[in-house]
């Protein structure tokens, strides 16, 4: 009992910090939105989204300003651990390396989250579409969660590398594609006004990788942290 | 270091033997598809590289997980290996696909489900192999291959049931409840998978054993150099 209570406690000290560095700063939350905001804006212009095409492309729009935002999100959180030797210091804390994983996967996760609750009513405003629908935020809440599990180990693993900035979009695309295809089918299927049959099983194949790409990181992230 | 293994030079033979017996099956064995003609026979090796692909990929990761756990240079000798036939077999694959594709769905590519995830799944693969490079320390290196050997497996489910979830235009030959080939075409196909998975062994093999001369080489080097 006593142990899972340090767990839990390094885990909000570390979600903390990152959110304090943030809140005085506000550098990487103002970046993020605005990459997201740009990101549609260029589709806007890219894709030509009138009303009879936005329909199709909505959720699409939405998932990649996200995953885009994201990127930037994940890049900078280990970058800033790595940089002045913060990270040193957290391994050097007594506590289960996994609590530092579990921490900076909350932190990225409530940046994400941030940017999102921003985009959507934006999007919502231009487009003139009601995003919020339960279903909609279901699915944005679980892609955002599977796509930070598996971010936040591939950027510990790529702050390390020579060609840093560049290898962590290389390196988390390609896998997080399960993520992305169920969030984007499912969400576009919300926005349709789909039956549950017909939405149910991208909801079971977004929650089944949410666990794996929880599950396999809290395994390894010791070896990927360890000198 | 050591001589060229017996066993690895029975190996040899036998692949050899088993891709001739193969060939001749294919083409004189297994009869004509009704429909599809002579282009048929591609599926007998397009679904056996693809086989060694998948084969590949998980032996890595396999590896990887062993590495983890062991930290003996050996499991990452290994799993570079199996990547790197993974990564040639899918291709060869993909190639074969395409072959067959032309005549049957009239255009080299197309964007299918199963075809794309294939496709990422290749993407994965090279990147693992950018992830290698990227970083210097070899200690370092071999624990952040497998660890992203051990991730990147996470998504071949996804490619090889993609068929099923998806709507997809590629063919489903082997369901759980029947396969969908003539009792002659089943030998030939049961036969070529098995040859693939033989000479699968045997280039594993050989590259992990190129893999570690090449480690004992550079230990050599070092101690030279000191």
């Amino acid at each position: 009992m006593k142990e899972s209570t340090g767990f839990g406690r390094a885990v909000l000290a570390i979600l903390w910090k990152d959110l304090a560095a943030e809140l005085r700063g506000k550098e990487l939350l103002s970046a993020m939105l605005v990459f997201a905001l740009l990101v549609i804006l260029a589709f806007n212009f890219a894709l030509d989204l009138d009303p009879k095409t936005r329909a199709s492309v909505t959720s699409g729009v939405l998932w990649v300003s996200f995953i885009f935002a994201g990127t930037l999100g994940l890049n900078r959180s280990m970058a800033t651990e790595q940089d002045r030797g913060c990270l040193d210091g957290l391994l050097l804390a007594p506590v289960d390396r996994s609590a530092i994983y579990f921490g900076k996967m909350l932190a990225n996760l409530v940046f994400m989250l941030i940017v999102e609750a921003v985009v959507l009513p934006i999007y919502s405003a231009l487009y003139n579409v009601n995003l919020f629908r339960p279903g909609l935020l279901l699915m944005v809440v679980l892609g955002s969660v599977g796509y930070v599990a598996v971010g936040t180990l591939l950027a510990a693993m790529a702050a390390q590398a020579r060609t840093r900035d560049m290898l962590l979009p290389l390196l988390l695309f390609p896998v997080i594609i399960p993520v992305l295809i169920a969030a984007v089918k499912g969400s576009a299927a919300f926005l349709a006004g789909s039956a549950w049959a017909d939405v149910s099983s991208w909801v079971n194949l977004l929650l089944a990788y949410d666990v794996l790409f929880l599950a396999v990181p809290l395994m390894v992230f010791d070896f990927v942290v360890e000198e | 270091m050591q001589k060229y293994p017996k066993t690895l030079l029975l190996l040899d033979l036998a692949t050899v033997l088993l891709l001739a017996v193969a060939t001749v099956l294919v083409f004189a064995y297994a009869p004509l598809e009704r429909t599809m003609g002579a282009v048929q026979k591609v599926f007998y090796f397009h679904v056996a590289s693809n086989w060694v692909g998948m084969l590949g990929f998980l032996v890595a990761a396999v590896a990887g997980a062993v590495y983890l756990v062991k930290g003996t240079r050996f499991w990452d000798v290994l799993e570079v290996a199996a990547v790197e036939i993974g990564l040639v077999f899918s291709l060869i694959g993909i190639v074969t696909g395409s072959i067959w594709a032309r005549p049957i769905w009239n255009t080299w590519w197309t964007w299918d489900a199963r075809l794309v995830t294939v496709t990422i799944m290749v993407l994965i693969y090279i990147a693992y192999f950018l992830l290698r490079q990227g970083i210097d320390d070899p200690g370092r290196r071999a624990r952040y291959a497998a660890v992203y050997a051990i991730v990147g497996f996470l998504s071949v489910p996804l490619t090889f049931f993609s068929i099923r979830l998806f709507q997809s235009i590629h063919p489903v030959v082997i369901t759980s409840t029947k396969a969908q080939l003539s009792p002659r075409m089943k030998t030939v196909f049961m036969f070529s998978l098995f040859t693939y998975t033989v000479l699968f062994a045997d280039l594993l093999w050989h590259r992990t054993r190129l893999g570690q001369l090449a480690a004992h080489l550079e230990t050599l080097r070092q101690k030279m150099l000191d």
